[in-house]
């Protein structure tokens, strides 16, 4: 059994398991932060941003003005923003049976996987995870579509030119294999792959493999999976979370008793706590709207997004700001609304009794209805209409370099009364605001990220009990910027596996035993003999039927009579039935010698040797050498009296 | 042998009060636990005294599942969780438990506050028994004990419905509740995998209908409609309040748009707001097109429907009316009804089926003067109508999950048994397998035979893998020899080599040794090589090798030659063989005997 690591991202994870003879794509991520390395792409024509300066190397002997721009320091790619997608290189994707998603922010890189490789295979996820991902990637299409930039910039991946680069260009690995946004066809026809799954359904593969979601917790139709076989039992933990939010609670208790577990989504966030984070991220908002100014907040459209509009919810009144409106722009930002409405069944059980009332599980239904909080496809058309000020807008992209937040940031950045608080743990917020410094506008950083922490998953892990762990190098040493922090690491007893990008792993077991079924005819013409108290064995010659990776045991068919002028020929190319079981014990010698004179042999001389006896039949000229392991029967051109005597040491020998 | 016994105790050659029993693998399981329209009486409700004389059901039962929210399927169920006493697991979908107790209220209301019944459950009783459901959701595998799982599929009956998946150990039943094969206006078509229950229990309210198309009913329905609205006349069709009328308030409300009508058209209950409400929030249980739209039109918001209000009943100029109940056994469908009875311009509708004793019945079988409460007799002068828009499975769908489900027995509920006999017969002829039809109260046992799954070394399991050449073939079988080590509940299946060594038993070598005398006028070792060849062309197949040290080897079995020091041409040939290979070693040996082919 293998691991192959196709991303180095803890977070966003695409790992592909061999297991039996299925192989197994867990999770399909596709790392975004290569975005920060490009300039942000404006809705409308943003002077600011087309006068940057070019950029040139110190000594002018590098001169990539047209692809590189410079802002404050940093050197950006002006060109449409490209993304890091998973290795495809270590591994032939088009032999991939199955992609199993855990949740909708790990399958933004599916399209490149199932479409142009090869893949045949079937996509497992739950019916949440399929229509708000579908959301995500037609948000992430919508937003690159709609300001199309002609300039690919490839002069700068040249790696004689990289190199010579200022940071942080010069430090991203694998820019050639960059790729930018897939179309909307490639991802209607990636999302056709996908089959629905429900949390607990055991589906099987082949017959050989059983893979069954259970919730995680951390965001609508989440999942971790288990993919086990009657013996070997794999638990994938990918972003999960123990926090009371809007999801089902997290199965733990199913991820016991397993021999590897994959560990993946821990907090990109551990010293900040969630909890505090939404009280500041409160506080920051009113105290920005008391003073008159606005506040930009990027985001996902799904996800957190729904809490937040919740403690909103019961926040306006409060502080005093139920007149101010709450704009929600995204292209997908109806159907996320409507959509968070409409998924009972996944949601944590306080949301699912109000659906039996019948009430809409989410308070934003009743923020829309009372017209404090709007929705937007874009700034364009009836936003600018509506539009007042001050105000609070929630929009994406979360890395700020496409979408309609942008438009927010050029519009508002240059006021020191307005605010951007980030709750998106994904990206480093300095980096994000780096393509738009100088800013006056007001900074607030409250990541939100409610993912496992060390803490959590230590005590996880210690209830689960898992055989070994497997997760990514980043888990096995403090972060970087804290390295006295030892608590900020997974520690166990036998220590995890480490993985980084394009690492294999060996996982450390062996198969030793399969399940079989024997039909009952069989069953029942099986003699046990008991060889020690409480222990029975049976020999058990059969048929082996194996079919669609199910085997089944069933009785030696009994071979059709032969015609009988045919039956010499026959008999000499029919191979000899039943191979002989093995045989146990010894043979007693008085007891064989009174068996023996019961046979009619009485002429027995009996010759004492090292190891044993050896017995002269005299009258039959015939040999028997009885030893403790071993009896020699050397009898010539007599084949009745031999079977007779095998016959005869067969009784006190136990067959098996 | 391990055998699943079934006993309806409602349903059974009947329809109404569904209630079934099952017993598998040492488990009992309740399934639906339905009321009957026809009846008043204690007939109304399936008899628990079969379960158990005295005390609760608890003890033996261990699970109930309710497969849909028609009354007919949990009417009882509060009456049999809290006034019998049962208190483990009740098992239905998120709508099914969201709609049912608004249903078993109204129940109530109707049996207690109209009728003036005592000794009925209560509205506490209602929420003290939905507090032991446990909701279900579409194909997820509940473990309901350690033995005992269940998962359930589609039914596209009414929103939530449910067929439930049975399962203990390597035996099963599937259960369909009420289902329909075909997807409508509103909600999908059933589905059931290839899971091979040993008992398929299917309703089969339609056993003898092959229903045209669906297209053609829907227009027939809408040309009868416009028919009387065109002359004037009012039309009443009862109905339940969700399910069917959901359906036909969609097929209306499209028509109406269409043919810009005008007629009002009512829908009676306050229910109508709420259930609508339901489905909205329900909409992933909804067919596949009703939920890709729904972010941009919502079909449950209609606009040309409105709320009834007693008065409108007696407005002159025509209109349409959807009024519950569905059967016309009481309530507003049967006030209206009384009101319009006498007026041949008008019309009633019955979308649905209707149970023996019911109005709705009675005037289906063309009785034109009814009894009424206090010997008023009431002539039927209406048109009636009968249109099945019921989402029942039909013969040919009850067919169709036959063919996807592959069940080893087949059993029969909810329906009449004329119908069902003649359906029986048709299942048996056309699938060879048996069918059953118990009536209530009758357990009908069927033997099981399941196959015994044990643990087989991979070792063993390869090495008879690999006799079938790198890629086997499926079809030619492969014989395997091993041996079964039993201990306490474990059963495991080892090589032999392998068996004495984890018992810690040591092997016994059985050897033969057998001289053949041979006249062959060759030096030894030619004689040798002609053994060789002689063998080499006997038998196909096995691996014969000369070795340099003067040995040939059939396998394992040693052959020596030797020449008697008087005679060169008096060869003796030596063979011996392991018991392992005793039939290819006596077969050997006798042929030698036999001398070796003249060059």
């Amino acid at each position: 059994m293998k691991l192959y690591c196709l991303s180095g991202h803890p977070t966003l994870p695409c790992n592909v398991l061999k297991f039996k003879s299925t192989t197994i794509m867990l999770d399909c991520g596709l790392d975004t932060t290569s975005v920060l390395n490009f300039l942000p792409l404006p809705l409308v024509h943003s002077p600011r941003l087309s006068k940057l300066p070019g950029w040139i190397s110190k000594d002018g002997t590098i001169n990539l003005e047209k692809e590189l721009k410079e802002c404050a320091g940093r050197v950006f790619v002006d060109s449409q923003p490209e993304f890091c997608l998973p290795e495809k290189e270590l591994l032939d994707l088009s032999t991939i049976d199955v992609i199993l998603i855990s949740n909708y922010h790990c399958m933004m890189a599916l399209p490149y996987i199932t479409e142009h490789t090869g893949f045949t295979g079937t996509v497992y996820a739950t019916e949440p995870t399929l229509q708000i991902g579908r959301l995500l990637m037609e948000e992430l299409v919508n937003f690159m579509e709609r300001v199309p930039k002609a300039q690919s910039a490839t002069s700068w991946k040249n790696k004689d030119m990289q190199r010579l680069l200022p940071g942080p260009l010069k430090d991203a690995v694998d820019v050639w294999t960059w790729k930018r946004c897939y179309g909307i066809q490639e991802v209607n026809s990636a999302l056709s792959r996908v089959q629905l799954v429900g949390y607990s359904q055991k589906v099987e593969l082949f017959g050989a493999v059983q893979v069954s979601p259970l919730s995680s917790g951390y965001s609508l139709g989440s999942s971790n999976w288990i993919i086990q076989s009657h013996h070997e039992k794999v638990a994938y933990v990918s972003g999960s979370s123990l926090l009371t939010t809007h999801p089902q609670p997290m199965d733990q208790s199913s991820l016991k008793n397993s021999d590897v577990l994959i560990l993946t989504g821990l907090t990109q966030m551990p010293t900040a706590n969630p909890d505090g984070m939404l009280g500041e991220f409160c506080s920051n908002l009113a105290m920005t709207i008391r003073a008159g100014g606005n506040v930009l907040v990027p985001c996902y459209s799904s996800g957190v997004i729904y809490d937040l509009l919740e403690c909103l919810y019961q926040f306006i009144d409060s502080a005093n700001l139920g007149t101010t409106p709450f704009y929600f722009i995204s292209p997908v930002a109806n159907s996320s609304l409507e959509f968070s409405q409409i998924f009972a069944e996944w949601l944590c059980h306080n949301k699912q009794t109000k659906v039996y009332l019948p009430e809409p599980p989410f308070p934003h239904a009743e923020l829309i209805q009372t017209n404090k909080l709007k929705h937007y496809p874009s700034i364009h058309g009836d936003f600018s209409s509506d539009f007042r000020q001050p105000c609070v807008v929630f929009t994406g992209h979360p890395s700020l370099r496409f979408g309609d937040v942008v438009h927010f940031m050029e519009l508002w950045g240059k006021s020191g009364l307005n605010t951007i608080i980030f709750t998106e743990p994904d990206f480093s917020y300095l980096d994000a605001l780096a393509p738009y410094q100088p800013l006056a506008m007001k900074c607030v950083y409250c990541p939100i990220d409610t993912r496992l922490n060390f803490h959590q998953v230590a005590k996880l892990l210690k209830e689960v009990q898992p055989l070994h762990v497997v997760c990514p190098e980043q888990y096995t040493q403090p972060p970087m910027t804290q390295s006295h922090r030892s608590d900020l690491m997974l520690e166990l007893q036998p220590p995890p596996m480490p993985y980084r990008r394009c690492s294999v792993l060996n996982l450390p077991f062996r198969r030793r035993y399969e399940r079989v079924y024997i039909l009952p005819e069989l069953a029942h013409s099986l003699v046990p003999t008991e060889v020690k108290p409480g222990v029975s064995i049976a020999t058990v010659s059969a048929v082996l039927h194996s079919k669609d990776n199910k085997h089944t045991l069933q009785s030696v068919p009994k071979p059709p009579p032969v015609p009988p002028t045919k039956k010499r020929k026959r008999v000499m190319e029919e191979p000899p039935v039943a191979p002989k079981p093995l045989l146990s014990g010894a043979v007693p010698l008085e007891a064989f010698l009174a068996t023996l004179q019961m046979h009619g042999i009485t002429e027995v001389k009996v010759e004492e040797t090292a190891d044993g006896h050896i017995l002269h039949l005299q009258a039959e000229d015939t040999l028997i050498q009885l030893e403790e392991d071993g009896t020699h029967i050397v009898c010539d051109n007599n084949e009745p009296l031999r079977t007779t005597l095998r016959d005869l040491v067969l009784r006190f020998l136990q067959k098996l | 042998m391990p055998e699943i016994k079934v006993t309806p105790l409602g349903a059974g050659q009947d329809v109404g009060r569904s209630c079934i029993l099952v017993s598998i693998g040492g488990k009992n399981i309740m399934l639906d636990c339905g009321m009957h329209m026809g009846y008043n009486d204690d007939r109304r409700f399936p008899d628990f005294s079969y379960v158990t004389q005295n005390g609760r059901l608890t003890d033996f039962l261990d699970c109930v599942i309710i497969s849909h929210f028609h009354l007919d399927h949990c009417g009882a169920l509060p009456y049999m969780s809290e006034m019998v006493g049962y208190d483990g697991p009740i098992y239905m979908t998120h709508p099914t438990k969201a709609i049912c107790p608004i249903l078993l209220e109204d129940f109530r209301k109707i049996t207690v506050d109209k009728k003036g019944e005592t000794n009925f459950f209560t509205s506490q009783m209602i929420k003290d028994c939905m507090k032991k459901v446990v909701p279900l959701n579409l194909h997820q595998t509940v473990q309901v004990d350690d033995e005992l799982e269940i998962k359930a599929y589609y039914a596209g009956h009414v929103l939530g419905a449910a067929m439930v998946y049975i399962k203990v150990g390597s035996e099963s039943v599937v259960y369909t509740g009420d289902y329909n094969m075909t997807p409508d206006r509103h909600l999908g078509a059933a589905w059931i995998d290839k899971c091979r229950p040993d008992i398929l229990i299917s309703e089969s309210t339609y056993a003898t209908t092959i229903r045209d198309s669906k297209r053609c009913r829907e227009r027939d329905f809408l040309k009868k409609v416009h028919e009387s609205i065109e002359r004037g006349g009012k039309v009443l069709i009862p109905v339940f309040a969700l399910g069917r009328a959901q359906e036909l308030c969609i097929l209306l409300e499209t028509f109406w748009e269409r043919m810009n009508l005008k007629a009002p058209i009512y829908f009676s209950t306050g229910m109508t707001e709420k259930a609508n409400h339901y489905y909205k929030l329900f909409i992933t249980w909804t067919n596949q097109k009703i939920r890709k739209t729904f972010v941009q039109r919502n079909m449950f918001e209609f606009k040309h429907i409105k709320a009834f209000d007693r008065s409108y009943a007696d407005n002159p100029g025509p209109m349409v009316v959807f009024a519950t109940p569905g059967m016309l056994h009481a309530g507003q469908s049967l006030q209206i009804f009384k009101k319009w009875a006498g007026n041949e311009k008008n019309m009633v509708i019955m979308p649905g089926y209707c149970v023996q004793g019911t109005i709705g019945h009675k005037i289906l079988n063309g009785q034109r003067k009814l009894e009424m409460e206090g010997r008023a007799t009431l002539d039927v002068k209406l048109q009636v109508e009968y249109m099945s828009f019921s989402a029942h499975a039909d013969a040919k769908g009850i067919m169709q999950l036959i063919r996807m489900a592959e069940p080893r027995n087949m059993l029969l509920v909810h329906g009449e048994a004329a119908k069902m006999e003649f359906l029986k017969g048709k299942i048996e002829q056309e699938f060879s397998i048996d069918c059953y039809m118990p009536a209530n109260g009758e357990t009908v046992t069927v033997k099981t035979n399941p196959s015994v799954p044990v643990d087989m070394s991979v070792n063993l399991l390869k090495r008879e893998m690999a006799l079938g050449g790198p890629l086997p073939d499926p079809k030619k079988p492969r014989s395997m020899h091993g041996t079964l080590i039993m201990k306490e509940s474990s059963l495991k299946l080892v090589s032999s080599e392998q068996a004495l060594k984890e018992l810690g038993l040591n092997e016994h070598q059985l050897r033969f040794t057998c001289r053949v005398p041979l006249q062959d006028p060759h030096s030894d070792s030619e004689t040798l090589h002609r053994i060789y060849t002689h063998l080499k062309s006997l038998l196909k197949g096995y691996t014969i090798q000369h070795l340099p040290d003067g040995t040939v080897m059939v396998e394992s079995i040693v052959i020596k030659v030797s020449s008697s020091a008087e005679d060169a041409n008096a060869k003796i040939l030596l063979l011996s063989w392991s018991y392992q290979d005793e039939d290819l070693g006596s077969f050997l040996s006798s042929v030698l005997k036999k001398g070796l082919p003249k060059m």
